[in-house]
């Protein structure tokens, strides 16, 4: 019966909080009970902190006793492990941080709490937050709850697979090229990465510094919205963060669509697009156009550069980014150094996979001396590009709407001797970072039993109106009501 | 054959900010190892910087005092090596964008003339940690890191290659020196490493205009080991290129126990940086608002300064310098004319007299015994004659050692110069009566025994009789009138 209550929203189980219907400790313990049952298969989570999570639900359960509290208060959550926890282990799924306990909260991770929200544990990832399949984790892939022998999608996969089985309400999540909305198409569920800048980055382990944003893996767009409202705004810590108000996303949910003008790029929506994916954006469109939105096409035309000025940037920044995992100070040491070039070589040899190391050289290579101008500078100039096609987007509809990723989740194992097809699934969600734009993936018809997403991208602090029509699809349609087997079984 | 010497310089100055430049943690010296260094000095995973505006406040003055445009747009670019006291793998620095674009500054040649040095740019940075090779833990093996002056803020002030000798070059460095903390954006303490210089250095066939192959010295502290470093350097390479060699591109260190430099690594090892601006810091932009506050309480330039003294005061170019060496020095020199009206005077005392005992006691000129008032003290009773130029010495030397004001010191040493003609001439008749040989000689034509004379009756008066008044007594008296 619990299990019920748990797939409610965020919203109602507040409600129900404070009409002290359940507990914040049932809820709490109930979700631990799931994760105890299914994590052993799905892998969704690195570090489980029963004792903490019940510690903060009877101080919201005493919060709410008391008439106080926000919407989030006593809602079991769970933190992508790239964010820094205060006395629990932050590994960026990998080896290097294995053994590392950071001595601050991030932001994003104080700000929930200070809003109630009960964090139940560390969430699985590719390492470092590089991949777009969960393969990457020095703790072994997450699995996807729809199907065990597909990933989840990447990096914040095990975020998004605890979400979708059921095991957290939402949870936190980062994204620099996707890693948000890609797994929360793969897993059926609903993810928004903010505006560059609108979530603060401090305590969250930097892969690629111009990029990275935190944002939410949630189960609907209503959800979505309660949770990103207390981790957004302005951190004095953080010299990139946005000093835009907040708006209440939650009022603006409701909001018509009528007249709402969406873009749709012939780019993403190209012949070569999977057919059956092609028809479930339509599927969604068509709910949209009920709704009194009207669709236009438009042209991205250099979002074709946007995957590889990404794989220049994003590397470059995190070759930089990495290099303070050096063995000196924290994180994994070599045994017995005989000297310091030793130490450095082994330890960043024996600490970070293979992956990661692939972009550490690949973005040296890209800085280095004669090489600048031919990549690092021409990226950031075709990043300028992609820039400017948003903005003239942007004139012309207020939402560009389009696939989330070319496939629905692939089998385990199926990408990872190819680096460059795996790369290319990014395609659709890259240039927004790029761009430092909103973007959000939400569930729509599957296809074959499978979840596929779709993706709305705003303009700059657009995020309200993203949740807004994400809101009025899903008050439409049923598609993100739909839970994977695993999470129904037993 | 002749070569020409070109020296540039690098000088690393530490900004005087009560935290460091990304970070809360406080910059002050001598703490206990890691005691002043954060998670951000750490470089812990997730951290980031946010930059201290008082450093920029600082590299803004500095531009503004040496006539440099200061950039409206700045950007902190990262420059990245692996180091154990570099905790995050790079060093935010600045690179195509600094703060301060090119200006220039004077110095003084050794022939009185001044020579104008060009800055090329001055550029915010984060200082590194340090290494600790001492059996810090005892047990004979490890390496300690300390990171509190990772972080702290300094400022790169990289020199046109304008210096000709390694004078020149110390000239340049003293001024830079005299010029942070003339503006209050350093205390220079160069023991401490607040102040350290980069040479670089190369020769070049005289007359040639293209530059010869540098070797750079690095992380000097001290005036004087610059000069030795320097000149140590110009044998070493003149030596080579004579025997027909070639200069190897390379940092070098300066050993100051063996006076010599020796090779720290040649360019070949040199680490590629793989510069690129740091994403964490958004472009910093300076507005004329900003330049406005930060240069306001700027005090009158040491260059400024020096031009004014001259014309005003009708100094020399030498004095105008050494007056203008540091602002506590322009103070007491301005102070003692407007006290005694006699610039000229003032001058001579305090470039004279009081600079050879500030040198010779090690003192600077804010810790000086001798108020500007016992100086005016001292000059008013010189230029009331009732003392001598020579009485005024020792008179000074009293106040120095503490014995009190001029007024005091001369009372109760009796040395008031004796003006009185009547008590002079007795002392005159005196000297003259016992001897009568001198006289004889000087009545014979051999003037230069009038000093001899002289010289007798200043004896007999213990120094306390006015020359005037002797010489005019003398000369009539000896002429037998």
């Amino acid at each position: 019966m619990i299990d019920q209550t748990l797939g409610e929203p965020i919203a109602e189980l507040a409600a129900r909080l404070r009409r002290r219907e359940l507990s914040s400790r049932e809820l709490t313990a109930a979700c631990l009970a799931r994760i105890e049952q299914h994590n052993p298969a799905l892998n969704a989570f690195i570090t489980v902190t029963p004792e903490a999570a019940l510690a903060d639900a009877d101080a919201a359960d005493q919060q709410l006793a008391r008439g106080e509290g926000s919407p989030l208060t006593g809602i079991p959550i769970a933190h992508k492990d790239i964010f820094c926890t205060q006395g629990v282990r932050t590994s960026c799924a990998s080896r290097m941080l294995d053994n590392f306990i950071a001595p601050y909260d991030a932001t994003v991770v104080s700000q929930l709490s200070s809003a109630g929200a009960v964090s139940l544990g560390k969430t699985n990832m590719d390492e470092f937050a590089m991949g777009s399949s969960n393969e990457t984790s020095y703790y072994g892939p997450v699995k996807n709850p729809w199907d065990s022998t597909r990933v989840p999608g990447g990096s914040s996969g095990g975020s998004a697979a605890a979400v979708a089985a059921g095991l957290c309400v939402a949870a936190t999540g980062t994204d620099t090229g996707g890693s948000i909305r890609q797994p929360a198409a793969f897993c059926g569920i609903t993810g928004i990465k903010p505006t560059y800048g609108r979530c603060s980055r401090w305590g969250m382990i930097a892969f690629a510094s111009s990029l990275d944003q935190a944002g939410v893996l949630a189960r609907s767009a209503a959800d979505a919205a309660l949770v990103l409202q207390a981790m957004a705004g302005f951190d004095s810590k953080d010299s990139t963060s946005a000093e835009e108000p907040v708006p209440d996303y939650s009022s603006e949910l409701d909001a018509s669509l009528s007249g709402l003008r969406i873009g749709l790029p012939k780019e993403f929506m190209s012949p070569e697009l999977d057919s059956d994916i092609a028809a479930a954006v339509e599927e969604a469109i068509a709910v949209l156009r009920q709704q009194g939105a009207e669709i236009k096409e438009i042209s991205l035309p250099n979002s074709e550069l946007s995957v590889p000025a990404y794989y220049v940037v994003a590397p470059a920044e995190c070759s930089s980014n990495l290099a303070r995992f050096d063995g000196v100070r924290y994180g994994h040491r070599a045994a017995d150094p005989i000297d310091l070039e030793d130490l450095y070589k082994r330890s960043r040899g024996e600490g970070f996979g293979a992956e990661v190391k692939r972009r550490i050289m690949i973005g040296t290579y890209v800085l280095s001396a004669g090489y600048y101008d031919a990549y690092y500078l021409k990226a950031q100039q075709i990043r300028r590009l992609i820039k400017q096609d948003f903005q003239r987007a942007f004139g012309e509809v207020d939402v560009i709407l389009g696939p989330t990723a070319p496939t629905t989740a692939f089998p385990l194992g199926d990408k990872t001797t190819d680096p460059v097809a795996m790369y290319l699934n990014d395609i659709y969600t890259i240039s927004t970072n790029l761009a430092g734009l909103p973007g959000m993936s939400v569930p729509v018809a599957p296809v074959a039993g499978l979840p596929v997403g779709l993706q709305l991208i705003g303009d700059y602090f657009a995020e309200a109106l993203l949740l807004n029509v994400a809101h009025q699809l899903q008050r439409h349609s049923d598609w993100h009501l739909a839970r994977p087997p695993a999470s129904l079984t037993e | 054959m002749q070569w020409d010497i070109v020296i540039g310089l690098e000088i690393h100055t530490q900004l005087k900010t009560a935290s460091k430049i990304f970070s809360g943690a406080a910059t002050a010296f001598g703490a206990e190892p890691n005691r002043q260094a954060c998670a951000i000095d750490l470089g812990l995973p997730g951290v980031l910087p946010v930059l201290n505006d008082q450093a920029v406040r600082h590299a803004v003055r500095f531009g503004t005092a040496i006539g440099a445009e200061i950039a409206s747009r700045s950007v902190f670019a990262r420059k990245n090596y692996f180091y154990p006291d570099l905790p995050k793998g790079y060093q935010i620095s600045q690179y195509e964008l600094p703060v301060v674009g090119r200006g220039e500054v004077d110095i003084l040649l050794d022939d009185g003339s001044l020579k104008t040095v060009g800055v090329t740019r001055a550029h915010l940075e984060e200082d590194a940690g340090k290494s600790v090779h001492e059996d810090h833990l005892g047990d004979g093996r490890l390496s300690g890191i300390d990171l509190n002056r990772a972080g702290t803020p300094l400022l790169e002030i990289v020199s046109e290659p304008d210096m000709r000798s390694p004078a020149e070059a110390v000239a340049y460095a003293r001024k830079i020196h005299q010029l942070v903390r003339w503006i209050g954006i350093s205390d220079g303490n160069m023991q401490e490493g607040s102040f350290r210089v980069d040479a670089n250095i190369s020769l070049r066939p005289a007359g040639s205009d293209t530059l010869g192959t540098r070797a750079e010295i690095k992380n000097i502290n001290s005036f004087r080991f610059l000069h030795k470093a320097l000149e140590f350097e110009i044998e070493r390479q003149r030596d080579i290129l004579e025997d027909g060699g070639t200069i190897v591109q390379e940092t070098r260190l300066y050993d100051a126990d063996l006076d010599e430099t020796r090779s720290m690594r040649s360019k070949e090892e040199a680490n590629d940086y793989r510069y690129f601006p740091d994403p964490d810091l958004l472009p910093l932009a300076i507005d004329a608002a900003f330049i406005q506050a930060a240069t306001a309480g700027l005090p009158e330039l040491p260059d400024a300064m020096r031009t004014r003294f001259a014309e005003q005061y009708g100094l020399n170019t030498a004095d105008a310098v050494t007056l203008t060496s540091s602002l506590a020095m322009a103070d007491y020199f301005e102070q003692t004319v407007a006290g005694c009206g006699d610039a000229k005077l003032a001058a001579n005392w305090i470039t004279g007299a009081l600079a050879a005992a500030l040198n010779k006691a090690d003192l600077e000129i804010g810790a000086c015994p001798v108020t500007p008032e016992q100086l005016i003290g001292l000059l008013k009773r010189l230029q009331d004659n009732s003392i001598s130029g020579k009485i005024a010495k020792q008179v000074f030397d009293a106040i120095w050692a503490g014995e009190g004001d001029a007024d005091a010191v001369i009372a109760a040493r009796g040395l008031k110069q004796i003006t009185d003609s009547g008590a002079i001439e007795g002392i005159v008749d005196a000297v003259i009566a016992a001897n009568p040989q001198q006289v004889e000689q000087y009545r014979a034509g051999k003037e230069k025994v009038f000093g001899f004379f002289v010289g007798q009756v200043m004896k007999q008066s213990q120094g306390k009789a006015n020359p005037g008044v002797v010489n005019q007594l003398l000369k009539h008296k000896l002429a037998g009138e």
